[in-house]
């Protein structure tokens, strides 16, 4: 057949191209690392529980954070009870980075993992970065 | 499977109708649920009072407008095209439009007001919003959610009071002084005084108000022994362009103490 060769090549290099993530990965990819807890607030406790279970926040955290906000601002409930009968005050600043106060290790390492872009970070503070960076 | 018309649609508004209700649920882990802070089922109706007896020189206003932009990350911006406000000061022609005859005593028509949002019961902001954004809550405070402003400005538009303002520029680097416990806005979206909702709703005080010194006081009007429901009883109050229907709820104090110029203890 005329050109065969040609044509050969040519879907090799396509295959090539859509690959080439893949390929790029199978060099340079690192092996995930989870988020750290080790922060001031998390190290003073005596069990290290986040107000649900590890992996449902880990699951759910993303709708949670939806929750609260929608909670707050619409229906004005700013108490947050869990099955342990605990309070929390429905805050991202003071009770979530209260604790985590350690964007970089705990929020972006995995956002950036998993290329999500939350939006939080134009608006919120990460109050330890506030603390460190002066102000902005 | 054959499915006529009438079937079809049958089916997809169940399905609609049932992803829609997944979608409002609340989330919470397993045994977790939301609750107000005191638990309280009844709303109040949350109403202010400026006293304009106790505003009468420059620091008066300025310690309440630092109050409230401090904490509030509120950001300074010189050019008065991007300038973004909560609460600021007017004249008196600006502030009452309406009280137009020419023989008012000066020591009222001279004297600077202090203008804020005011928590309308019939605003206007809210109906023009088109993406719920800004609604009205059943304790009366117009409150926004910045996460669901478009930047539409329709709300600007349609309040009467010039109290909502657009953020042309990104304001985090013209916020002199960061309170690392409340967010900022961003470019793009409509920005207003909450009210202190989220203090008032933890049984916290008023910015405002807490640094005014007696001259703003906030409180309930469904309870006729709050201060405010004793403050509006006893004195002659104006609020603003009441004439439009909105409804405000921040009154002014301008009986004949402020135009004498004389300070009777309240309460």
């Amino acid at each position: 057949m005329q050109g065969t060769g040609k044509n050969l090549a040519a879907v090799a290099i396509f295959f090539l191209i859509i690959a080439s993530p893949h390929l790029i990965n199978l060099v340079y990819a690192k092996a995930w690392t989870g988020p750290t807890e080790d922060t001031p607030r998390i190290r003073a406790m005596a069990d290290k529980e986040c107000i649900e279970s590890e992996g449902w926040m880990r699951r759910n955290h993303m709708n949670l954070l939806l929750s609260w906000r929608d909670a707050a601002l619409r229906d004005t409930d700013r108490i947050y009870v869990n099955g342990r009968g605990e309070r929390y005050d429905i805050s991202l600043m003071r009770t979530c980075l209260g604790c985590h106060s350690n964007r970089e290790e705990f929020c972006d390492r995995c956002h950036e993992f998993a290329a999500v872009e939350p939006y939080c970070w134009q608006c919120h503070y990460a109050p330890e970065q506030v603390a460190k960076e002066g102000w902005r | 499977m054959t499915m006529d018309r009438r079937g079809f649609l049958k089916l997809a508004g169940f399905i609609g109708l049932a992803a829609g209700t997944a979608c409002a649920r609340r989330v919470a882990g397993p045994g977790s649920r939301y609750t107000t802070v005191d638990g309280a089922e009844d709303a109040k109706r949350w109403a202010m009072v400026i006293d304009m007896r106790r505003f009468n020189t420059a620091e008066d206003y300025q310690r309440v407008i630092d109050a409230c932009h401090k904490a509030h990350n509120v950001p300074h911006i010189d050019n008065v095209r991007h300038e973004v406000k909560w609460i600021w000061t007017d004249t008196f022609e600006h502030t009452f439009p309406d009280q137009t005859h020419t023989r008012l005593p000066e020591a009222l028509t001279e004297r600077p007001f202090l203008l804020l949002c005011n928590q309308c019961d019939n605003p206007p902001c809210t109906r023009v919003c088109p993406t719920d954004a800004t609604y009205r809550l059943a304790d009366g405070i117009v409150a926004q959610d910045y996460h669901r402003c478009i930047g539409c400005r329709f709300c600007m538009a349609g309040c009467p009071y010039g109290a909502r303002s657009f953020n042309w520029v990104d304001p985090r680097p013209h916020v002199d002084h960061v309170n690392p416990e409340f967010p900022t806005r961003n470019i793009g979206v409509v920005e207003k005084c909450n009210f202190c909702v989220d203090r008032l709703e933890r049984g916290l005080p008023v910015r405002c108000a807490a640094a005014s010194g007696g001259g703003i006081v906030v409180g309930d009007l469904n309870d006729p022994d709050s201060e405010v429901s004793r403050l509006l009883a006893r004195h002659y109050t104006l609020t603003r362009k009441p004439q439009l229907g909105a409804r405000p709820n921040v009154f002014y104090i301008v009986d004949e103490d402020v135009v004498r110029g004389e300070e009777e203890h309240v309460g």
